[in-house]
This record gives C-alpha cells, sequence and structure tokens, in this order.
C-alpha cells in the first residue's frame, strides 16, 4: 500500500466515523466531536514532534494545557478594575520581588562557591521566601476579597464592553499566547532537564504538570481556583443572537430547519471552521519543517546522536528547541479547548486524559507521521467519547442475557462509563503489538 | 516544658503522620526500583496495580467481616492481605505473560516498554474502577488508636496531646518487616542475589546459568507484595480511592529517583525524604514556634509555608534540587 | 530507524524513566534438546556460519576444537570475529549453519543456561564481573547451577588467586584490572566446568600478571580441563597452545599446532610481526 493511499485511507476511515455518528445519532454530537478531535489533533502534533521526530518523552502535556487554558482566561476575560486597584500591582510587584530573588540566587549560585554559595543562598531563599509571602498575601488577600462569589480575581485584558463581546478577535489573539506561555514554562523545564548527561525529562515533565494544575487551583487571584472562570467570551456569535437575527431565522427557515437546531449547528461550525484552519497551517508547518534541512539534521540527531555530536550539532540545543516548540502548540491547542468550553475548571485536568490520552493518539496514528498523529488524535477522540456515549446502552444490550435486577448486570452497567479506560489501553496494547509504528508509520 | 509541648505538637501533626507516609512511599518506590532495576523501565502502571490490589484486599475484607471473621483490635484488612498479594501477583504474572514476555523477546528498548506500560495502566485503572467503583472507601475497622491525646495527657502531663493510630503503628511495623524481610532476601539467598547479578549483568547471568524468565517472574511476585502492602497501608492510614492512587505516581518516581532509582536503600531514604518535606512545609508550624520562640518572637501567621495542594510541588522541588546536585540520586542508581 | 520497530527508542536517553545497558545476546531459545553424536573432538564447532539479527554473516565455515588436556588457542585481527565465534559455540549467538558439539553430544540447540549445565565455563572479552556484586558473590554466581557444598571450590579459587581472598567482600567493580580478570576466571571455573572458554582473559594486564595468569591457566589446563582461547598477544599464546587457529574475516586462515603456527612464514608475517 503507498503512503498516499493509507493516509487516504485513514482519513476517509474517520470521516466516515464522524459522519456515521451524524447520520445515526445526530449531528451536534459529530461537531462536537469534530472541534474537540481538531484540539485533539493539535495537542497530538505537539506531542509528535516531540516523540517522533526528536524521541522526548514528555509526559506533563496536561500541564502546558492548562497553561494555554490559562492564557485563553486572562487574555479574553474583562478584567476587574476593583481587584486591580485593590492588590493588583501589590500582588504583580511581589511576582517581580520573587523573580529577583530567583535571579539574586542563580547569580550567586554561578558566581560564588563553596561555604559563601551554600550561604548565601540559604540566607537569599529563606529571606527571600519571607518577605515575598508577606507582601504576596496581603495583595492576594485584597484581590480575592472582590466580589469573591463573581469575580475575586484580576481578570484579563479584554476591554471590549461589559462582558467582553465587543472584542471577540481578542480569544484568538490569546491562543497563540497561550502557545508563548506554555513555550515559556517548557524553556524553564527543558533547560534544567536535558541539560545534564543524561536527561531526566519524563520526570521532570509528570512533576511540573501537577504543579500547574496545583498552582491554577489555589491562585484564585489568577484564576479563581476551584471556583472556576465561567463565560469567557467566544470568538463566534452566541445561539441566541443568531436566534435573534431575523436574517439568520430566514435563512434557517429556507433550509427548513428550526433556528434553534440551526445556530447550535452554525456555532459549531465556526468552530470547527477556526481550528481547522489552525490545524491545516500547523500541519503545512510541521511538514514542511519535517522535509526541511532542520527537520533532517533533527531526525540525524535522532537516529545517531554521537554521530550527529561529532558532527558539530548542539543536540541539547537542538532538543530544547524542539520541546519548547511542541510544548507551544500543546499551550495553544490549550488555549482553544478552554475557549470551546467556554470555561476554564483547573479541577477538570487529569493526567490520564490530557497527557496519556494524547501518547495514545500520537502512538496509535503514527509516531514520526504528522498526518498519523493528527488523524490519531481524531480518531482516539471519537473512540473516547463513542465508549462514554454508546458504551452504557451498549453494555445494557450486552447483559440483556442476564436478568433485569440481577446484581453483576446492574455492576457491568454501572461501571460501562468506567470502560473508556480499559478500551483506550487495550487499543494502544494492540497497536503496540500488532503494528508497533502506529497505523500511519513514518517514510 | 515549653519545649517539651513543642515537641509533643510536632511530633503529633508532623513527625508521625509523615512518618507513616514514608513507609507507603517508601514501599511504593521500592517496587518502581525492582522494576527499573530488573526490567530496566520505569513502570507507569505501578499506582494502579496498588490500587488493583487494595481494591482486591477491601472485597476479601468485606467478605471476612460479613462471615465474622476479624482481628480484634487489629483491622481485618491485614488478613486480607496475603490473599490480595496473591490475587495481584497473579495479575501482574497474567501480564507479563500475555504482554511484556513478547516485547523482551523482541528484544525491545525500554522506553517501548515504558509505553506499553502506559497502555498496562490504562487497563489496569480501567479495571479497578470497573471492580470497585470510583468512590472513597474506607475500610479500616478495629481499635482506632494506640495511644489517645488524652491518655497521653493524662500519663504525662503536658498541655499538648499526641496520639498514635493503629493504622500507623500497623503501618511502621509491616514496612519494617517487609523491608527487612526484602534485604534479606537480595542479599542472602541464592534466588535475590541471581536477581542482583541478572539487574548488573543480564549477559554474564544467562552464562552463568540464571535464569532469566524465572528472574523476571521472581520480580513481580514481589512488586506485587510490595505494591499491594504500600496499597492497603496507605488505603487504611487514609482511604481509598483509585484516582488518588494513580496520583501518588509522582511522589513515589520522585522517592525512588531522590535515592537513586534501582538502588533500594535509594528507595526506603527517598520515600521517607519526600514525605517528610511534603508535610512540613504544608503544614501550619505557628503552634511549634510558639512554643519554641520566645514570646517577642512569635510568629503571627499560620507559618504555612505553602498549602496543602502543593505537596507535589514539594516532592518536586527536592526532586530538582538533589539531581541539579547529584544526578544519579543520592545513593548512586542502577543496582539492586 | 531500525529493522525492528520494537528496537527503535528514537535516540531516547530519560534517566529518569530507562535503564541504559541490557543485554546484547541473541541467545539459542529454551527448550532446545541434545542428541548424541559420535567421533568428534570433546568440543567443536564445525563449520559454524552466522551473524548478529537479521545483520550480515560475520563467521563463514568456521571450525574450531579442543580435546582433553589441550589449550587451544584463536587469534586473529580485531573484528575477526573471535569473539563472535566463542559466542557462538556458547550459545549466546545462533548460528545459521554448523554445529556445535560437546562430549559426543550435539548441544547446538541447546540454550546458554543448558550448556552451563552440560559443564561449559565462559569467561567473555568485555562485562565479564558483576560489578555491583562482592567478589565471593561473583563466585557464588558462577556457581548458580550448583546446589552442592560450594565451599571447596571456592577454597581451590583462592588458593589459584591468593589475592581474591582478601578482597572476598569487596565489590568487584571496585578491582584493579588484573584483578578483575582473576575474578571472571574464578567465576567461570566455579561450576568445575568440562571445558573452559576464555576470550582475552589478560585484556588490560601488565606483562607481569600476564605471564602470571599464562600460568594459572596452564595451571588450569594440567587438572584436565580443556581450555580454548582467545588472545591478542599471539607469540605468547602459540608458544603455549597444543592447537591454534587462525581466523581471518570470519574464515579459518591458518590451523596447526602452536609449534607450527609459529615457525609458518605466512602466520608470522601477518600477525607476528615478523
Ligand atoms: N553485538 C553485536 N552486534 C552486531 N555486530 C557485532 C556485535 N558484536 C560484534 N559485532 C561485529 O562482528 C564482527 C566481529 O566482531 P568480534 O567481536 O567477533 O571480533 P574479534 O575478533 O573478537 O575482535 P577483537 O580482537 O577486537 O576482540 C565485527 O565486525 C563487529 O562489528
Ligand atoms: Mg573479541
Amino acid at each position: 500500500m503507498t503512503d498516499t493511499l493509507r493516509t487516504g485511507l485513514f482519513t476517509g476511515l474517520v470521516v466516515l466515523l464522524i459522519v456515521g455518528t451524524g447520520v445515526l445519532d445526530n449531528w451536534n454530537l459529530a461537531l462536537i466531536i469534530v472541534n474537540y478531535g481538531l484540539i485533539s489533533a493539535i495537542m497530538a502534533l505537539g506531542v509528535n514532534l516531540q516523540w517522533g521526530l526528536a524521541g522526548l518523552f514528555n509526559v506533563g502535556v496536561m500541564g502546558f494545557v492548562a497553561l494555554g487554558g490559562l492564557a485563553s482566561v486572562l487574555i479574553s476575560m474583562p478584567p476587574v478594575p476593583e481587584a486591580w486597584s485593590a492588590g493588583g500591582v501589590q500582588v504583580l510587584g511581589a511576582l517581580a520581588f520573587g523573580l529577583a530573588v530567583i535571579v539574586a540566587l542563580v547569580a550567586s549560585y554561578k558566581r560564588t562557591s563553596g561555604r559563601l554559595r551554600a550561604g548565601l543562598m540559604i540566607v537569599l531563599m529563606i529571606a527571600g521566601f519571607f518577605i515575598f509571602r508577606s507582601i504576596f498575601d496581603a495583595g492576594v488577600a485584597a484581590i480575592e476579597s472582590v466580589n469573591p462569589a463573581s469575580t475575586g480575581f484580576l481578570g484579563g485584558l479584554n476591554f471590549g464592553g461589559d462582558s467582553g463581546r465587543d472584542w471577540p478577535w481578542i480569544v484568538v489573539i490569546g491562543w497563540p499566547v497561550g502557545g508563548l506561555l506554555a513555550a515559556g514554562a517548557a524553556w524553564v523545564i527543558g533547560k534544567t532537564a536535558l541539560g545534564l548527561r543524561s536527561d531526566y525529562l519524563a520526570i521532570a515533565t509528570l512533576g511540573i504538570a501537577e504543579i500547574i494544575i496545583a498552582v491554577l487551583k489555589n491562585e484564585n487571584w489568577m484564576s479563581r481556583g476551584v471556583m472556576n472562570v465561567i463565560g469567557l467570551p467566544r470568538p463566534v456569535p452566541y445561539e441566541t443572537d443568531l436566534q435573534a437575527d431575523p436574517g439568520f431565522v430566514e435563512a434557517a427557515a429556507n433550509l427548513g430547519v428550526d433556528p434553534v437546531t440551526a445556530s447550535t449547528i452554525s456555532v459549531k461550525l465556526a468552530y470547527s471552521g477556526l481550528f481547522g484552519v489552525f490545524l491545516i497551517v500547523l500541519l503545512i508547518l510541521a511538514q514542511r519543517a519535517l522535509h526541511s534541512p532542520w527537520g533532517r539534521m533533527m531526525r540525524a540527531i535522532r537516529d545517531n546522536e554521537v554521530a550527529a555530536e561529532a558532527m558539530g550539532k548542539d543536540v541539547t540545543r537542538r532538543h530544547l528547541q524542539v520541546f519548547v516548540i511542541g510544548s507551544a502548540i500543546c499551550g495553544l491547542a490549550g488555549a482553544m479547548m478552554t475557549t470551546l468550553d467556554g470555561q476554564l475548571t483547573p479541577a477538570g485536568y487529569q493526567p490520564l486524559r490530557f497527557t496519556f490520552l494524547v501518547w495514545v493518539m500520537v502512538i496509535v496514528g503514527g509516531s514520526g507521521n504528522n498526518f498519523g498523529a493528527a488523524l490519531g488524535g481524531m480518531l482516539i477522540w471519537w473512540l473516547w467519547v463513542a465508549v462514554g456515549e454508546y458504551g452504557p446502552d451498549l453494555m445494557v444490550w450486552a447483559t440483556s442475557a442476564l436478568s433485569d435486577d440481577s446484581a453483576l448486570r446492574q455492576s457491568l452497567v454501572d461501571s460501562a462509563p468506567q470502560m473508556r479506560f480499559l478500551v483506550m489501553g487495550t487499543v494502544l496494547l494492540l497497536i503496540l503489538r500488532f503494528s508497533p509504528r502506529g497505523i500511519l508509520p513514518e517514510k | 516544658m515549653e519545649f517539651l509541648n513543642g515537641l509533643v505538637f510536632l511530633t503529633n501533626f508532623v513527625i508521625i503522620p509523615a512518618t507513616a507516609y514514608g513507609a507507603q512511599l517508601a514501599l511504593g518506590a521500592l517496587g518502581i526500583t525492582l522494576v527499573y532495576a530488573i526490567l530496566r523501565f520505569s513502570n507507569f502502571a505501578h499506582g494502579d496495580t496498588m490500587a488493583f490490589g487494595t481494591a482486591v484486599a477491601i472485597k476479601i475484607t468485606a467478605g471476612l467481616v460479613a462471615l465474622g471473621v476479624t482481628l480484634g483490635p487489629l483491622p481485618t484488612a491485614l488478613l486480607a492481605l496475603p490473599i490480595a498479594i496473591i490475587v495481584t501477583g497473579l495479575l501482574l504474572l497474567g501480564t507479563d505473560w500475555l504482554i511484556y514476555k513478547f516485547y523482551r523477546e523482541q528484544k525491545a528498548k525500554p522506553v517501548i516498554l515504558v509505553i506499553v506500560s502506559l497502555g498496562v495502566m490504562f487497563v489496569m485503572n480501567g479495571l479497578t474502577r470497573v471492580f470497585i467503583g470510583v468512590r472513597d472507601i474506607q475500610f479500616t475497622d478495629g481499635a482506632r488508636f494506640v495511644i489517645t491525646v488524652r491518655q497521653f495527657r493524662d500519663a504525662t502531663g503536658l498541655d499538648e496531646g499526641l496520639a498514635i493510630r493503629t493504622t500507623q503503628a500497623i503501618t511502621l511495623v509491616t514496612a519494617v518487616i517487609v523491608m527487612a524481610a526484602l534485604f534479606w532476601f537480595l542479599n542472602r539467598t541464592r534466588t535475590g542475589k541471581s536477581m542482583r547479578a541478572f539487574s548488573d549483568n543480564e549477559d554474564l547471568a544467562l552464562l552463568s546459568g540464571i535464569d532469566p524468565d524465572r528472574v523476571v517472574r521472581v520480580t513481580w511476585l514481589i512488586v506485587a507484595a510490595l505494591a499491594t502492602t504500600a496499597g492497603v497501608l496507605y488505603g487504611l492510614d487514609k482511604s481509598f480511592k483509585a484516582f488518588t492512587y494513580f496520583q501518588l505516581l509522582l511522589p513515589m518516581f520522585a522517592a525512588a529517583i531522590v535515592g537513586g532509582i534501582g538502588n533500594p536503600v535509594g528507595a526506603i531514604v527517598g520515600g521517607f525524604l519526600i514525605a517528610f518535606a511534603e508535610v512540613t512545609i504544608t503544614y501550619p508550624l505557628k503552634k511549634v514556634l510558639t512554643y519554641w520562640l520566645p514570646e517577642s518572637m512569635a510568629p503571627e501567621g499560620l507559618v504555612q509555608l505553602m498549602s496543602g495542594d502543593y505537596k507535589f510541588a514539594v516532592s518536586f522541588m527536592i526532586l530538582i534540587i538533589v539531581l541539579l546536585f547529584r544526578p544519579t540520586g543520592l545513593f548512586k542508581g542502577q543496582s539492586i | 530507524m531500525t529493522d525492528n520497530a520494537y528496537q527503535d527508542d528514537r535516540g531516547n536517553k530519560d534517566r529518569s524513566i530507562t535503564k541504559p545497558g541490557g543485554g546484547t545476546a541473541q541467545p539459542v531459545a529454551k527448550g532446545g534438546k541434545s542428541t548424541a553424536v559420535t567421533g568428534s573432538a570433546f568440543l567443536v564447532g564445525q563449520g559454524m556460519t552466522g551473524g548478529y539479527g537479521k545483520g550480515p554473516d560475520i563467521l563463514h565455515d568456521c571450525t574450531i576444537a579442543v580435546d582433553p588436556g589441550e589449550i587451544a588457542v584463536i587469534v586473529g585481527p580485531n573484528g575477526a570475529g573471535k569473539s563472535t565465534a566463542m559466542k557462538a559455540m556458547f550459545g549466546m549467538l545462533d548460528v545459521r549453519q554448523g554445529s556445535v558439539v560437546l562430549d559426543g553430544e550435539d548441544i547446538t540447540r541447546l540454550s546458554p543456561q543448558d550448556r552451563v549445565v552440560k559443564g561449559m565455563g565462559f569467561v567473555p572479552q568485555t562485562q565479564n564481573i558483576f560489578t555491583s556484586m562482592t567478589v565471593e558473590e561473583n563466585l557464588e554466581m558462577g556457581a548458580f547451577i550448583r546446589r552442592d557444598d560450594l565451599r571447596d571450590t571456592m577454597a581451590q579459587i583462592y588458593d589459584l588467586f591468593p589475592i581474591l581472598k582478601d578482597k572476598r567482600n569487596q565489590a568487584a567493580g571496585e578491582l584493579s584490572g588484573g584483578q578483575r580478570q582473576q575474578v571472571a576466571v574464578g567465576r567461570a571455573l566455579m561450576t568445575k566446568p568440562k571445558v573452559l572458554m576464555l576470550d582475552e582473559p589478560t585484556a588490560g594486564v601488565s606483562p607481569i600478571v600476564m605471564d602470571e595468569l599464562f600460568d594459572r591457566i596452564i595451571e588450569v589446563a594440567r587438572t584436565g580441563i580443556p581450555i580454548l582461547m582467545v588472545e591478542q598477544n599471539a607469540r605468547q599464546a602459540l608458544e603455549i597452545a597444543d592447537k591454534a587457529y587462525v581466523l581471518v574475516q570470519g574464515r579459518n586462515a591458518h590451523t596447526g599446532t602452536g609449534k607450527e603456527l609459529l615457525a609458518d612464514d605466512d602466520v608470522r608475517r601477518s600477525f607476528l610481526g615478523g
């Protein structure tokens, strides 16, 4: 089978599954799958860049996705002026102070040595920590006491009207900003974890992801923590606005669809269009990168690091580069996802869903193959939703031989939602065993 | 007196809980380190193995209690533990036979096995959830305390009290027994030494007539015992929830790596180090300092260095600091 | 990328999740049976052809044999396939053609463990000790297949290599190069093998220790154990050899007694430096 044919068949399968869902069940669900599937495909592209192209084992995808989500809040939410005047400056000042302490720590680590270094660093660390906390805590308390039920945080940078509805474009700006935020974090992690003789990126990313989630859950002044930020502005029209628009109602009537359905479908289609554009651009960029001298060099390093190093390639630097880019893509996807959700729910970030599921997507789709990873993202996302949606019904049907009040049947039906994990694991194991290069192998 | 009161307070709220938690982490980290040393990969399914083993123990405990079999003051789960270990051991042997063995025969690179273990993690996670659900489960019974606060106060006449929960005492005793047995096994028995030999040099082990398959089987059985014990102790001490166990992966990995992954002594030291750091840094120390410092210096705030949600951050910061200075961990890793 | 997708680690070097340095042997699978044959030397690799994995043949119809009371020596340039031939005879490498016969039994299909049980002992060229284990534990692991009392054998080995007795509770990885080689030979002797195979036992040791090691090896040979040995110090090795093989590019180039080869002009010119 030629590569193009394989890619075509795989694309066909994904399209078929989604159209099938639309035809057999409903188009709203199908479009939801498409939208989240497109985002998953972007995440898979990011991880594929790291694993497929450079062999970097990033198990902190969740953290970068969450950072993207945070960025989307910080950019697209309207600011809370009272909170800013209550403690905004103080908190920012505290953060600047904290940063200065860290810079001083690094400087004293680099410039001094021996006892002096140890002493200096300990004093700096302890004094710095307590001074930081005293400035910071007061500011935070002030911010969080401003109307805690609805705000209690600083808000974002959207000056477009009351709830930010006048500036829908700023939401789209927030997505690449999410990428930048993730890239910054990735740079710091990569710098520490990739530099040593043997790297320890896996544990570092695993840890940092948990820390980022902890920050999001805890720093209410920034993200409202577990109280969630809801009602994020959208880059696309609101259903209610469409339904109130006579032109739209008429167009819907001409198509023979009732306005409510038409509006929900239109909004989703608008999202699909936006995400699709992003995915296609990223795919083109990724393909070009793969076949550029840079991509060839990355693969040369991956396949024989010693030889590449002997040829004067700075392996660590290249790894850092690819790690930062891949994480940025995950951050971008994370920002898009938060926009699509319309809310930021820090407690909703779970490693199985946001890190390891993305890995399943990449491995199943085909690591090292951009189309493979992206299609794998769509396919696995479809499967994830399908098992959740249809699993319970399927289980009811599968156990119909058992009597209605059988305890076994009851527990099987109850546990159907948990089948997702079983199915994902099984799919991953089967692919690894029988098609270890994935559905679309790297050329 | 002031000093003693402070010390008792610290012991009660920091030292005892951290010791118990440290022992649980150490047992978990030992399992991770053993797989790493012998099978050469980090087993991401370890947290879920713990969860599975504990779930089995919970079901058996429920069965025993229903039959009226209990251990008196001790939790019935201790009685269920050996059976749960056997069931978990069978599961791991089955997993190895069905999944990992193939990759060993293919001479698969360790990182491939890591990815395989991600698949196993998903499956085991699903299995546990289907088997016992996602709820929070308390399964401890018997006497709650070895010493209560009141007994302690009456006995010592101090203002501050100190309580030792049965589960904490059991955790420590069991952990000490299990660790001693493990070290005896690895350093004194023929099979244990053959495992160390295999971990050190696979080819030479083969030349010496050591059967790799047997080494791997024994390893999985020990890992099952360590994981189930760690899981049951943790569950008795706190409570059981599948998701919490999955989350223990990070501190356990951190403990194993801080100590020097592949090195059992390192895993134990790492476990306690991580536990003490987590508990100390996230517990409000105001009262201790009030006792210990002169009145003029008594702190105003809670002196909680970080909020409890940041406990993972603590494990992680320690890990990074140690790795920056000693890339191989505290004890030189990669050998058992 | 490699042919085998399972061996494709994409250059990942993450030590927090993977431990480097696994075994490289591609041993004969367990469960094979041996069959009786007649009329050949005590240990013989007959017409061995084979290589690593799916790679090209390294050995081409290579034959090596040794009889009781003899020292057989293999010499040849670097990369000739000497170590490969030794591994093939020990089952650490599956030969594609040819057979291995030990004491009237065709053992070609036996796994390395089974060959140890049949009485073969092997000291590989590199990584031939358990560095993290003590000297005594190394010896114990050598005798892994034995269930009887090891103390006598161990005492004999300490007699042969007295320095090991002093160092017996020290980690073998902390010993000097020469001491390590002694541990390696001692480990292989612990099974009381019927035949001993040594791959460059004198690599990296000083001339004095080398002489001593040669003396020890001769001592072992006197006890009746046939010895098959690869040596880089061709002249010295040929002097003590009853039988000698010159391997070039995986083929038998010259065969004869040690004396014959020492006298052979061709051999002298190409391998002994004139
Ligand atoms: N594990 C292996 N996998 C693949 N090829 C190998 C392996 N070991 C050795 N080779 C190849 O087999 C050939 C013969 O190697 P071998 O080690 O047998 O040489 P040798 O005669 O022992 O050399 P030396 O004198 O340097 O020890 C070499 O070309 C080498 O590259
Ligand atoms: Mg050699």
